[in-house]
């Protein structure tokens, strides 16, 4: 018991020093990046003051950017040191606004609105694909994956597009933009909630379409292959009821390749979540994102680049935790 | 090949691909001038403009027409570049093995955790706007994926016997990785290529919704991104970006059609229709009921 515990936390703190190791390559590239690029960084980023500001604003500037004439490794340590502070710089869009403050509240949307669809999606998906395999040929085997690789085939944003044309424009079923009606304070009040989940309906639920096929084919494709596997005919012959080959048998193991799958899956999925939050106005990070790229503002984008990876890696931690209580092989 | 002919995924999505690029490459010459202001803005479907007009006036279907060509174009053009990068960079580290091979799976493995969009948003927006940009930034953060899978493939075929032979009887490496190993993933090799190609198409298409493509240029991204911006949604008129949007959609269901016949073809249990397992029927020891 004890070994095993032991086995469960080398392989997680393995882990977990992977992520560190992933996180700190995008903190340098997040460092490296303007300074790589042709032309003068602070020239680009202020190109937007020029004329508004004095010459020595625009110094002070620069100065609070971390971008001086210091060498490159000054200018790294006093990035790095910045970043242990909490400190991303300054937004030019949301000016004179902290970028950790112009992110803060929009990455619980995202974090929110993502974690729903992904979830929802994971599970549905591979619940789906594991019926559809068992019953091979079946209904749900013909019908299933290609009407819904077909879907998968549209961008996330554009399937966001339809979906608010159709149930909010035409049918007026539910709202079209936002998180929230404006009317309303946020709080723990019924009226609040009810109405996060209706504008939450369409944006979610287009992100499961679209992620849906990918899950279902996967799991379909792992457990045809795990039910070709001798144990399950074993299992089988000693009649054993069938949901239970089903289930502790066959699932179980055809799990295993589509959870892996679902930490890598989340960085492409959230990528998904950014484009269709713009669609609907949705207060997330997605929509920070294009008022950064349309108002140039370098600073919030680079934030949003490091906040959306540390989550996405923070995540995949967590997808490790969940493989080690499945998965017995993690912890020998 | 011929095998691939034989199933029915593969050949009709070999169909609608070629359907797609004879559009793509003979449509242009029969549309109008994708550019041009032609009408009122936002025309519905009408017998003088088939696809209405966008918010500014122009040829809806001009601009899907002519849009397909750069967006595939660019699309195949990155696929090919994103195999062959992570060709090489996965092949290296499953053929030589050890210190490399961990150094470069590391690094594999850094960039496939590492959320696209972001990066490229953060990357392009410094660059400026074209294809040419696009292709960097996509090759740049999608070529973990292949190298991955071609890694592995690698990895399991340098054990075998012939390349063992090949080794033995004194082959330069560069020849047994291009004689010995390559032909032998071939397959593997052209569905790595495929979905590269539809990543390719869907990221490109993102960026560019986001503004941050050359939109002085008309693509199946910049279509959808004046689309929302001349108010689409708010005004209903849905012909502004559903032609556009299926266009994505066909091209990149026909592609992974072409992938899952590849798929049936080289793993034969995927194809099989006998009784593999499922839900226990009764043991034939007496007749069947009919």
């Amino acid at each position: 018991m004890i070994s095993t515990l032991r086995a469960s936390a080398g392989f997680l703190l393995r882990r977990l020093g992977f992520y560190g190791l992933a996180g700190f390559v995008a903190l340098t590239l997040n460092f490296l990046i303007p300074r790589l690029m042709p032309g003068d960084p602070a020239t680009v980023m202020f190109a937007r003051f020029q004329g508004e500001l004095e010459p020595e604003a625009i110094d002070a500037l620069r100065e609070a950017f971390g971008l001086t004439d210091a060498p490159m490794w000054e200018q790294y340590l006093q990035y790095l040191t910045a970043l242990s502070q909490g400190d991303l710089g300054l937004s030019v869009a949301y000016f004179p606004a902290p970028v950790t403050e112009v992110i803060g509240v929009a990455l619980l949307w995202t974090v929110l609105l993502a974690g729903v669809a992904v979830v929802l999606a994971f599970g549905l998906g591979s619940g789906l694909g594991a019926l559809a395999a068992w019953r091979r040929n079946g209904l749900l085997d013909q019908i299933a994956p290609p009407l819904l690789s077909f879907l998968g085939a549209f961008p996330y944003f554009w399937l966001a597009m339809a979906a608010a044309w159709i149930f909010g424009f035409q049918l007026g079923w539910f709202p079209l933009r936002h998180a929230y009606d404006a009317g309303l304070d946020p709080g723990f009040t019924w009226a609040f909630i009810s109405s996060v989940i209706s504008h939450a309906v369409l944006p979610a639920g287009t992100m499961v379409l679209a992620a849906l096929g990918g899950w279902l084919l996967a799991m379909r494709n792992t457990m045809v292959g795990v039910l070709g596997e001798d144990f399950i005919t074993y299992a089988q012959a000693r009649g054993l009821p069938s949901r239970r080959v089903w289930l502790h048998y066959a699932v179980r193991n055809a799990m295993m390749p589509n959870l892996t799958g679902f930490g890598m899956a989340l960085g492409f999925v959230l990528s998904g979540a950014l484009l269709t939050e713009i669609v609907f106005a949705y207060p997330g990070q997605g929509y920070l994102l294009i008022n950064a790229v349309l108002a140039q503002d370098y600073p919030l984008m680079q934030g949003l680049f490091l906040t959306i990876t540390i989550a996405v890696l923070g995540a995949n931690w967590l997808v490790d935790c969940m493989t080690v209580v499945i998965d017995p092989r993690t912890r020998t | 090949m011929r095998g691939l002919l034989a199933n029915r995924k593969a050949r009709l999505g070999l169909g609608l691909l070629a359907v797609i690029a004879v559009l793509a490459i003979a449509g242009p010459w029969f549309a109008h001038d994708p550019l041009a202001y032609l009408g009122d803005p936002l025309e519905a479907p009408s017998a003088r403009h088939w696809l209405g007009t966008t918010g500014q006036g122009q040829d809806v279907l001009a601009q899907t027409l002519v849009g397909a060509r750069l967006t595939l174009g660019v699309g195949f053009v990155t696929g090919l570049l994103v195999l062959i990068i992570g060709a090489l960079i996965g092949g290296t580290a499953g053929y030589l093995g050890g210190r490399v091979d961990d150094l470069f799976t590391l690094l594999i493995n850094v960039f496939l955790v590492m959320p696209g969009l972001p990066l490229m948003v953060v990357i392009a927006a410094w660059l400026p706007p074209g294809p040419l940009t696009m292709m960097g930034v996509m090759v740049l953060t999608g070529w973990s994926w292949n190298a991955r899978v071609l890694r592995s493939q690698v990895l399991t075929l340098r054990n075998r016997d012939f390349v063992a032979a090949a080794v033995v009887s004194g082959e330069p490496a560069w020849r047994v990785v291009v004689v010995e190993i390559l032909p032998n993933m071939a397959s593997l090799l052209a569905s790595a290529f495929i979905g590269a190609t539809i990543y390719a198409i869907g990221a490109q298409v993102g960026l560019e919704f986001l503004g941050l493509g050359d939109l002085s240029l008309v693509t199946w991204g910049t279509n959808l991104y004046w689309a929302t911006n001349d108010a689409a949604l708010i005004t209903g008129s849905w012909w502004t970006f559903v032609p556009t949007g299926l266009g994505v959609a066909l091209t990149g269901f026909a592609l992974s059609l072409i992938n899952f016949g590849i798929d049936e073809v080289t793993n034969p249990r995927l194809a099989a229709t006998r009784h593999v397992a499922g839900p226990p029927r009764s043991t034939p020891v007496m007749r069947e009921e009919p």
